[in-house]
């Protein structure tokens, strides 16, 4: 059977994707037309493209997913004309093409109201990569920024604005509040007070009258007669179907547009399906992704199992001449096909770092209904929940701020799950009672629908564990697809997933990997008793198999913690992670970035000059780090040993940026030169960082020292932070910055030097022998039973007794420190490693390109 | 000595032979791969990444490149066994690849190329489909 898709968008190629997924072998011969130059890409996401992914990070799948797949893709091409009676397509460079089914998935346009001057230069529409890269262009040169709408696209679009840097933007919308079809008024006034604090000025109940300015946008007139100055507007105002096409050949479309479809996805041509946003079921455009799939699934599940029987007042109602034989043509139909009944509009997304979402119906109010209202407007938390009037059921509701419990509350009004008797406690958590919080996963029923992206039900997930034994969120994910779409559904996941192995009996623990049948903690006590030194040895002691790319550095890393051997010393080389194995950081295009040591981020002129002679000598891109030091990318591997032999003779070491473990200590200038300066902070970082450089540890580490309260290096956000105080130093710890940011908690004040390193060195150790793999120090300490009080005992109070010891484990460690890197360079066995061809040690690796940027040099992005 | 572990091997120790299915090509010394690791070796225009999975007393050949975002690297990443496949993980997002069949096992669709690797007398070739050169 032929199927020709017209619509390389998110949801034609989830239809694709889809059939692929549930057809025989050669069971469909699948053409699809694309009118965008790229294969389809990841729109939801799009404002991803200004803060760094490029286009091909939005492809849903690269170009030659479609050839492995055997479909034929034409890109730039758009169909203009359906022949209904031929059953042919025409395309716009003129390849006409038969099919059996056509699946029309043409999405939307972005709607532009008829207002006077949208023509002119400057102004912008925010829908395809191209139209970002436009904007990208205008905006260098842009100041004054305007979006005109406050929905969810609008609201996107004014993210995309300030990403291009146009802080100064105005967002326009004609009704009186943010979102309102999503929120109420009082959640918009939270929204707004969130975004004004963002720098976004937000103009509600405005009807924009005319463009000013000659050929260029200079301003914005309003039917209230104000006006604003503007030098670049985005119209994100609402969708508009793309049905251009199907009203040409006779489709029955709607009176506002979007192409008729049954249940089915069935336009008024039997042979013909609509889905996504120019489909219109029920008088309704989906103008969501999520639903889109939905179609798309109804269609490939319908096209790829036939009921038996059919329903003959379906089959075409045009001339049937050309038709071979309707059986084996006509997509059968029947009572027991899916089917597409409409879709729950909920939605949760992140706004500009906020998170928005509303579920059911976020206004029922009546004399039936009760509602309850939570609002915070210091935090900027606004939760409504509205429920039935005996206080059992959960109708619908709006989040603002914090969306944590989305998930569970959608899918108790969705599944109808009795409410608790206080039903504050669903938005307020349980304040002292005896429910536990999170148990409700386990009362959802088997059906309801978790990853609503892929439509996979609870009990979907709870089979895989139990029956494919998926015991891995990514095990689940290829097994199932749940939350490989918006991907917000994990965190559920996650807790059927360990409440299905605990119901199993299964003892949930965090083993290493299929090698290992132990905890990280485990693995280096047993290590330490047996004093193994090797990676094989401690597999041959007490693993199994081969190892893998999680054991190795793992065991590595447990080893360097420690012994602090040389981690590249025979038997432990190939063990390492790929970065520890080079004693450097791997870049795109496969070239290594070098750090060297600059403790606290103090440097003389001619260790600077040296820097930059080895920089230019060796042709790298240098750039000032986070942490007060200089990278130096490009380097080619087998110039890696040359310039560290350069670096190590002017004094340098390594930074160990490669590793996990001790970055930097970053410090403000403190005392000696700071006017406000308490004490003498850069000369504490350096020593800090000296005691505690090479520290191998189960994540990196860093950490910070300001001279007094206005805390210039930022100590609060380190894994330790330590701020002077008139008494002594104030000692953080188990901060964050990164995708998670978290402050440090105090962990003891006003602290002598002395004091505060030996709880620092009982800190670390403690970290280091008890972490999970891979878990910074904030997540270890969310992790604790007891928290930061049960630290504080262990560290400052010696409450295990252990406070010795640890200070001895770490003295061993700061007394064994080398720089690794000279003791690769003077080692031939191990210098020899460091060349891309092994029998062409000269030869540098002749795929490794780089093009100029801002006078010096970048690697070519890779495809 | 190492015996010749995989496929056919070829009779002597001449820098290039080929028989009806390969052609076999000097490498290099087995001494000049790491244990348990990877090296990268050149062939006319080509890369190879060749391990000797010491702990296995296997060898294998791989293409260089991982086909994830075309970087020539897989003979920079780690080896290891999943469910005893033997596999190498690339540095840059650890897709793993079968050193067998060359699929890949994190799930996506794309494969790496295989060749057989034989070791005769300390000395490694690599072999290319004959046709191929």
């Amino acid at each position: 059977m032929k199927i020709v898709v017209i619509g390389n968008g998110m949801v034609g190629f989830k239809f694709c994707e889809k059939l692929i997924a549930k057809a025989q072998p050669q069971q469909f011969d699948i053409v699809v037309f694309g009118e965008e130059i790229r294969p389809a890409y990841d729109r939801v996401h799009l404002s991803e493209f200004f803060s760094g992914k490029t286009a091909d990070d939005l492809l849903m799948s690269p170009f030659n997913w479609y050839t492995d797949n055997n479909i034929t893709l034409h890109l730039s091409d758009p169909v203009t004309n359906i022949d209904r009676a031929a059953k042919t397509v025409t395309s716009h460079k003129g390849i006409t093409e038969n099919y059996d089914v056509l699946v029309i998935a043409t999405g939307s346009s972005a709607f532009v109201p008829p207002i006077p001057g949208v023509e002119k230069d400057g102004v912008f529409i925010y829908r395809t990569i191209e139209d970002l890269e436009l904007m990208q262009a205008y905006a260098k040169k842009a100041k004054k920024g305007a979006v005109i709408g406050g929905g969810l696209l609008g609201l996107e679009a004014a993210k995309a604005m300030l990403d291009l840097g146009i802080t100064d933007t105005t967002v326009i919308e004609f009704a009186p509040r943010l979102m309102p079809r999503q929120i109420d008024e009082a959640a918009s006034n939270i929204l707004t007070n969130k975004l004004e604090t963002l720098g976004l000025k937000i103009a509600t109940s405005k009807n924009t009258s005319q463009i000013l300015g000659d050929t260029a946008i200079t301003g914005m007139q309003f039917s209230d007669d104000t006006n604003i100055e503007v030098d670049m507007l985005v119209i994100s105002a609402g969708i508009k179907p793309r049905d251009e096409v199907a009203k040409l050949c006779g489709l029955e479309v709607g009176l506002r547009g979007g192409i008729v479809v049954n249940e089915q996805l069935q336009t008024s041509d039997a042979s013909i399906y609509a889905i996504g946003e120019c489909a219109l079921y029920n008088g309704m455009i989906y103008g969501l992704v999520a639903p889109g799939y939905d179609m798309a699934n109804v269609v490939a599940t319908n096209l790829t199992a036939p009921p038996p029987l059919q329903r003959e007042d379906l089959e075409p109602s045009i001339n049937n001449d050309f038709i071979v034989s309707s059986s084996s043509i006509v997509p059968p139909l029947g009572d027991q096909g899916a089917s597409f009944i409409g879709f729950d509009m909920s939605t949760k997304l992140k706004l500009i770092g906020i998170d928005v979402a509303s579920f059911g119906d976020p206004f029922i109010q009546n004399k039936d209904t009760r509602t309850i209202v939570f609002e915070d407007t210091m935090k900027g938390i606004y939760k409504r929940i509205n429920i039935t009037g005996d206080g059992k059921y959960l109708l619908g509701g709006i989040l603002i701020g914090d969306a944590e419990a989305y998930n569970m509350l959608l899918q108790t009004s969705k599944n109808k799950i009795v409410l608790p008797p206080n039903a504050e406690d669903v938005i307020l958590g349980s304040r002292g009672g005896e429910s536990e919080a999170g148990a409700g996963v386990l009362s959802l029923p088997d059906d309801a629908i978790v990853c609503s992206c892929e439509s996979v039900t609870k009990a979907g997930i709870c089979t895989a564990v139990s029956e494919s034994g998926c015991e891995t969120i990514d095990a689940i994910k290829k097994c199932t697809k749940a939350g490989t779409g918006c991907g917000g559904c994990v965190p559920m996941v996650k807790d059927l997933m360990l409440h299905t192995m605990k119901a199993q009996g299964k003892y949930v623990r965090n083993v290493i990997c299929e090698h290992f049948d132990y905890s990280r903690q485990e693995l280096l006590d047993l290590v330490k008793m047996d004093q193994l030194k090797t990676y094989d040895e401690v597999l041959d002691t007490f693993g199994k198999g081969d190892g893998c790319e999680i054991c190795k550095p793992l065991v590595a890393s447990v080893l360097a913690s420690l012994w602090n051997d040389m981690i590249l010393a025979k038997g432990n080389a190939t063990a390492q992670d790929s970065n520890d194995r080079f004693l450097a950081n791997i870049q795109k295009g496969g070239s290594y970035s070098v750090v060297p040591r600059i403790p606290g981020g103090e440097i003389t002129p001619e260790k600077l000059i040296v820097i930059g002679s080895v920089a230019k000598k060796y042709n790298l891109y240098t750039k000032i780090t986070g942490g007060q030091r200089i990278d130096l990318f490009g380097a080619h591997l087998s110039d890696l040993p040359k310039i560290w032999e350069e670096l190590i003779a002017a004094g340098f070491e390594s930074g160990h940026a490669y590793g996990k473990s001790l970055r930097t200590v970053k410090s403000c200038v403190g005392s000696t030169w700071c006017r406000f300066g308490l004490h003498d902070s850069v000369s504490f970082a350096i020593q800090i960082e000296e005691r505690y450089r090479g520290l191998r540890s189960p994540h990196k580490l860093k950490g910070g020292v300001s001279g007094c309260i206005r805390e210039c290096a930022e100590a609060q956000s380190k894994d330790f932070g330590i701020i002077a105080t008139e008494k002594g130093w104030n000692l953080y710890v188990c901060g964050n910055g990164g995708s998670k940011p978290q402050h440090a908690l105090l962990l003891a004040s006003d602290l002598d030097s002395a004091t505060l390193i030996k709880y620092l060195d009982r800190m670390l150790m403690f970290y280091i022998k008890t972490a999970d793999p891979l878990t910074r120090t904030a997540t270890w300490l969310n992790k604790m039973e007891g928290g930061i009080n049960y630290l504080r005992n262990v560290v400052v109070n010696d409450s295990l007794g252990i406070g010795e010891i640890l200070e001895q484990e770490m003295q061993a460690l700061v007394d064994s420190y080398k720089c690794e890197w000279k003791e690769a360079i003077e080692n031939p066995e191990i210098r020899k490693r460091f060349s891309h061809f092994v029998n062409a040690p000269e030869e540098k690796d002749p795929t490794m390109k780089f093009e100029p940027m801002r006078e010096q040099k970048k690697v070519t992005d890779w495809k | 000595m190492e015996e010749s572990t995989k496929n056919t091997s070829p009779n002597s120790s001449k820098p290039s032979i080929t028989d009806d299915k390969y052609t076999w090509f000097f490498a290099c010394d087995s001494a000049d791969v790491p244990d348990n690791g990877g090296v990268c070796v050149k062939y006319n225009e080509d890369q190879i990444a060749l391990f000797h999975f010491t702990r296995r007393g296997e060898w294998y050949a791989t293409q260089n490149e991982c086909p994830h975002r075309k970087q020539m690297a897989l003979s920079r990443g780690m080896i290891g066994s999943q469910n005893d496949e033997p596999k190498v993980a690339c540095p840059f997002h650890k897709k793993t690849f079968s050193l067998i069949t060359g699929e890949c096992l994190s799930g996506d669709e794309c494969a790496i190329t295989t060749y057989p690797v034989s070791v005769v007398n300390g000395k490694v070739y690599i072999g290319m489909p004959a046709n191929n050169n």
